[in-house]
C-alpha cells in the first residue's frame, strides 16, 4: 500500500480490478464438497433458495401447488419438436422463411407456440456463415421452441469455452468447418432467444415436410451440429 | 429514439459496477459495430432488484473475435454479437 500510497488514483483502479476479479471467482467456490451419492439428491443453495420462495408463495395463497405442477408439466412436455416444424416450414415455404427470419415471434405463433414475454430471433445458416447459441450469463434459451436445456449447455465448461474458442468446441460435437465459413457466436446476453435455422443438407430435395422435420435435432437448432443425411 | 444506428462503431463502456449486469465482463471495453437496434426493453440493472425502470435501447452489436480475444485461433472472419443496452455503449468516429 505504501509504495502506492502517493497515487491515490492509481491505488483506486488497483482495487477496482481487484474486486472484480474477486468477483468473478467467487462462482466457483461453492462446489467442493464430495460427491453425492447416486440417489441422494443434495440441493445447492439455489435449489434450496427456490423451494423456499415456491412453498411462501403457496402459504401466502399467491400461487397453488396444483399451478405450480401444471406449469412445470407444461415446460417437461415441450421439445424440440416444436423448433423442428418451424424449421422445416422454412425449408419449404421461402414465404414463411422470409416470415421467421423478419419476426420470428409471429412466425412461430402461426403453429401456435405463444412466447408472450421473449423475443425470438431466428438465425439462418448459410453456405458462409454458421450461428452458435450460447449464454455465457447463465442459461437463456428458447424454451418454447427447444424444451429445456441440455446439461452441457448450462455446464461453465460450454459457456466460457464457445465463446472463446467456437470452431474448437464445434470440432468435440463432431462439427468441422472450413475457414471460408464465418462462424458468428451469439451471446444471449439481453431479452431475445435465439434459434438458429440450420441448412437444408443435399439430397434432401425431394423429402416432405413431415420427413424432413425428423431430421432436425435439438443440436442443430443450438448450432453445435448440422443437419446431414448422410449420418441419418 | 435511438442513440445508436446501425453501422455505427461502438465501444463497451469499462467500467466494472457491482450488481445484476447483463454486459459480460469480456466485451467491455472492446469496439463493435451495431447490427441491429431491437428497441427498448426495461434496464435490467433495476429490474432485476424490482426498483422502478426505465426504458433502454437494446442493440446487437458485432464483435469480430480477433477484437475480442487477441490470442484468437480462427479465421480474421469470425464474429460474436452481443445484445448490448444503450448505457454500455459509447459512440466511436
Amino acid at each position: 500500500m505504501s509504495t502506492h500510497g502517493q497515487d491515490h488514483h492509481k491505488d483506486h483502479h488497483d482495487d477496482h480490478h481487484h474486486d472484480h476479479h474477486h468477483d468473478h471467482d467467487h462462482h466457483h467456490g461453492h462446489d467442493h464438497h464430495a460427491p453425492p451419492q447416486p440417489d441422494d439428491k443434495v440441493h445447492s443453495y439455489h435449489q434450496m433458495l427456490g423451494i423456499a420462495v415456491k412453498e411462501l408463495l403457496i402459504e401466502k395463497g399467491i400461487v397453488t401447488a396444483e399451478e405450480v405442477r401444471r406449469m412445470v408439466e407444461r415446460r417437461d412436455s415441450i421439445t424440440p419438436a416444436n423448433g423442428a416444424k418451424v424449421v422445416a416450414r422454412a425449408w419449404t415455404d421461402p414465404a414463411y422463411r422470409d416470415r421467421l427470419l423478419k419476426d420470428a415471434n409471429k412466425a412461430v405463433a402461426e403453429f401456435g407456440i405463444e412466447m408472450p414475454t421473449t423475443h425470438l430471433v431466428a438465425l439462418e445458416n448459410t453456405e458462409k456463415l454458421h450461428n452458435v447459441v450460447v449464454c455465457t450469463l447463465c442459461s437463456c434459451y428458447p424454451r418454447d421452441l427447444l424444451g429445456l436445456p441440455p446439461s452441457w449447455y448450462k455446464s461453465k465448461a460450454y459457456r466460457s469455452r464457445v465463446v472463446v474458442e467456437p470452431r474448437a468446441v464445434l470440432t468435440e460435437f463432431g462439427t468441422s468447418l472450413p475457414d471460408d465459413v464465418e462462424v458468428r457466436v451469439h451471446d444471449s446476453t439481453a431479452d431475445m432467444r435465439y434459434l438458429v435455422v440450420p441448412r437444408r443438407p443435399a439430397g434432401a430435395e425431394g423429402m416432405s415436410e413431415e420427413q424432413l422435420t425428423a431430421l432436425i435435432t435439438r443440436d442443430t437448432m443450438i448450432g453445435v451440429a448440422q443437419v446431414d443425411l448422410s449420418r441419418q | 429514439m435511438s442513440r445508436f444506428s446501425e453501422g455505427d462503431t461502438v465501444r463497451v463502456r469499462e467500467d466494472y459496477p457491482l450488481g445484476h449486469i447483463r454486459t459480460p465482463v469480456y466485451i467491455r471495453g472492446k469496439e463493435g459495430t451495431v447490427v441491429c437496434d431491437f428497441g427498448a426493453f426495461g434496464n435490467p440493472e433495476t429490474l432485476a432488484y424490482c426498483l422502478p425502470t426505465e426504458k433502454r435501447e437494446l442493440y446487437k452489436v458485432r464483435f469480430r473475435q480477433k477484437d475480442v480475444w487477441e490470442s484468437y485461433r480462427g479465421p480474421a472472419a469470425d464474429t460474436v454479437d452481443l445484445d448490448l443496452y444503450e448505457h454500455w455503449l459509447e459512440k466511436k468516429s
